[in-house]
């Protein structure tokens, strides 16, 4: 390449002096399907100049099963096993939106007991999944060890999901008329021994991580969603309680016994940074597993003697035809099951409204202008699992 | 034969040849145990008692694993960056005296210029990280060494600065020399803030968590070795290590008393114990690293360069300036 002249006084004759055509040039990066830094596959292809993201894509299917699909063809309560592994971290919550849909239809209420066993299983599934979501965003921030502490923890949540249904992680446990078992004996003791426990590591983490310097400035500020923009893009859950939205299901459209409970509703207040900053969305989930450990003891204390299944649902379920929404507060956000039945034992139509899925399509409207690292915190942030966005 | 003039070097360097790799390899075995003790796992227990001969099983796998170069990476870099990487490290330990024997420093090299000779040769070692994720023709092993080569650059003005007031207390360049300059004091106390910033920069200098940006594995993989494998990326980690052993000695060796025992005057001291003492003062910055890998987050990228302009090159100034005039008045008042 020709080199340019100091100043145009020292040009020899015969010389000019030339501008140095520099251009540059974006890189497209794929983050995904198989990368550290997406929880499960997705892949984002983010155009990047440099350190700065400019443009960001994200790619869905890679796990695509046709869950909604497979609901046309099997049974009524064949297809429960299905709703386990949309998400696969709070597969009790999943259960629970599927079987109010259909006793919805069915024009049934569970008894009471049943009822309880209902709301305590599915926090502690809360607790499960918040603690999942804590300890991989420690992750992707670059802190190991919070995540084997939170994991730490979950596995005491297991071994009490093991105890009453025999499974780990696909439970199918709450099904149409109730639930699948009572508890064992000293099942209830094991869950009070489980939240002693968990009251005392809470604040362990929270000086760990969530209080740490680093942590704060890695994710106070970054990836802000106003609070309109989190309710046009339709985001649920902690996402848009994070953004300062006090909107949640449990509270606002009770079902199970939660208008027996005494709860709050966690918000993001811009704790360090911004309202609706990922610190913000991390904030709620952590505060969260307080408030459903606190309503998980209101159910210990409540809970009430007698059946935990209505007698008239059988194996076959024949409801009239009809169509039902129902939507419950997962720990990712709005859980909707929309069924519509013509009367025989499948269903005509099942369509899943998944958190995830909507809370994920803001992600790639705000990454542009962000750092390379800050794509990896927003990802972390909104707390997705793959098994839902796709079905 | 004791008596023949290539006898002491040659046992020095066989020595500190051994001594390096065996911390070296040692500190791979260290790292997994201390982070499965902090993480509340059991580590590798497998091979040997207690797991003591993983090092050994690790070098076994990387010899016989395969060595993949993907397709049009550059033949001749992306074998020699690995070695580019490790070499410097090695080399810079040649200045590390570990003790006095007979009232000569026990080093490789007694270089009159051994802090020069340590900088000069140790921001060699980047050019191993900037070659291998260049060569790699890899996006994220280029975006990996740019992120190492920025922030070698910006960290070792804050470290030669914070070197600076050190030699103008000790009044030599010579390694030795220092240490015995600190028989009565040790540097950490005159020069605390230069030992703060020593510490911070000799963490971005060896890439190490939580300035770990050249293979940041939550967005870039691997960095700038996710297309080595086998040996090559087994030299990669080697290195790594040996520059974590060089920094620590040399924190040792610069702020620490090197073979310094406290409350015994180096003459006095017996070789052996020197070099324990070095040992010791070595294994507890060593362990700082692992520490603070497995505990703390990482930082962003513009934090990173934010801390390191912003924050500790000023503050090394400043000392660096301090520093200069309480050593000018002290002479002045000696002069009177």
């Amino acid at each position: 390449m020709e080199r340019a002249a100091p100043s145009p006084g020292l040009l020899q004759p015969g010389q000019r002096e030339i501008e140095l055509d520099v251009r540059t040039q974006d890189v497209e990066i794929n983050m995904g399907p198989q990368h550290p830094s997406t929880h499960g596959v997705l892949r984002v292809l983010i155009r990047a100049d440099g350190e700065i993201v400019t443009a960001a894509q994200s790619h869905l299917g890679y796990l695509h099963r046709c869950a909604e699909k497979i609901g046309e063809n099997v049974d009524w309560l064949q297809y429960l096993p299905y709703t386990d592994r949309y998400d696969y971290l709070a597969a009790m919550n999943n259960n629970l939106g599927y079987s109010l849909a259909v006793e919805k239809l069915l024009g049934i209420e569970v008894p009471p007991r049943g009822q309880y066993l209902r709301t305590l299983i599915v926090e502690l599934n809360r607790i499960a999944s918040h603690l999942i979501a804590f300890g991989t965003y420690g992750l992707d921030i670059g802190a190991f060890t919070p995540f084997f502490y939170a994991f730490r923890e979950r596995e005491l949540l297991l071994d009490i999901f093991e105890k009453i249904c025999g499974a780990r992680l696909t439970y199918s446990f709450i099904r149409p008329g109730g639930v699948f078992n009572d508890a064992p004996p000293g099942w209830l003791q094991h869950v009070e021994d489980f939240c002693r426990q968990f009251e005392k590591k809470w604040p362990e983490y929270w000086d760990l991580l969530v209080e740490n310097k680093i942590f704060i400035e890695r994710t106070a500020n970054v990836g802000i969603i106003p609070r309109d923009l989190a309710i046009a893009w339709g985001c649920t859950g902690p996402m848009l309680r994070g953004s300062g939205v006090d909107w949640d299901l449990r509270r606002d459209q009770p079902y199970l016994v939660y208008d027996r409970l005494e709860f709050k509703v966690i918000t993001g207040v811009g704790y360090r940074g911004t309202v609706g900053d990922c610190f913000d969305r991390n904030y709620v989930r952590m505060l969260e597993m307080v408030e459903s450990l606190k309503m998980v003891r209101q159910c210990l204390d409540q809970m009430p003697e007698g059946e935990v299944s209505h007698p008239d649902v059988g194996l076959i379920i024949r409801p009239a035809p009809g169509e039902a929404y129902v939507g419950i507060e997962n720990p990712r956000g709005e859980l909707g099951h929309y069924v519509v039945s013509d009367g025989s034992k499948i269903a005509r139509r099942v369509r899943v409204r998944a958190p995830s899925f909507c809370n994920l399509s803001l992600v790639e409207h705000i990454m542009p202008g962000t750092m390379l690292a800050d794509a990896v915190a927003i990802i972390g942030a909104t707390d997705i699992v793959i098994g839902e966005t796709d079905r | 034969m004791t008596d023949a003039p290539w006898f002491r070097p040659a046992v020095t360097i066989l020595a500190a040849f051994g001594a390096m790799m065996s911390l070296a390899a040692g500190m791979t075995l260290v790292e997994r145990k201390v982070s499965a003790f902090i993480q509340e796992r059991h580590g590798p227990n497998r091979v040997g008692p207690f797991g003591l001969l993983q090092p050994l099983a690790d070098l076994i796998k990387f010899v016989f694993k395969e060595e993949l170069a993907p397709d049009r990476a550059n033949p001749l870099l992306f074998l020699l960056a690995p070695a580019l990487a490790c070499l410097p490290a090695m080399a810079t330990f040649a200045a590390l005296p570990f003790g006095f024997l007979d009232g000569k420093p026990m080093v490789v090299a007694n270089l009159d210029v051994g802090v020069l000779y340590v900088l000069a040769v140790g921001s060699l070692g980047v050019y191993g990280i900037i070659l291998g994720g260049w060569a790699s023709n890899n996006k994220y092993s280029l975006l990996g060494g740019l992120r190492a080569s920025a922030q070698m650059v910006s960290y070792e003005i804050s470290l030669v600065l914070s070197l600076v007031s050190v030699i103008a207390v000790s009044g030599s360049l010579n390694l030795s020399e220092i240490v015995l300059a600190q028989d009565q004091r040790w540097n950490v106390l005159v020069q605390p803030v230069a030992a703060l910033v020593f510490l911070v920069t000799m963490f971005a200098e060896t890439n190490r968590h939580p300035f770990d940006f050249a293979e940041c594995e939550p967005e870039l993989v691997g960095g700038f070795h996710t297309e080595y494998s086998g040996m090559r990326f087994a030299l990669f980690f080697l290195g790594e290590y040996i520059a974590m052993v060089v920094m620590s000695g040399f924190m040792a060796v610069l702020f620490f008393g090197g073979c310094d025992v406290p409350f015994l005057a180096i003459a006095a001291t017996p070789w052996w114990a020197g070099a324990l003492a070095m040992v010791v003062k070595m294994g507890f910055f060593l362990l700082l690293y692992v520490w603070v890998r497995w505990t703390l987050p990482r930082f962003r990228y513009d934090q990173l360069m934010y801390l390191g302009w912003r924050v500790l090159l000023p503050l090394s100034l400043a000392n660096l300036a301090v520093t200069g005039v309480v050593l000018a008045l002290d002479r002045q008042g000696a002069a009177q």
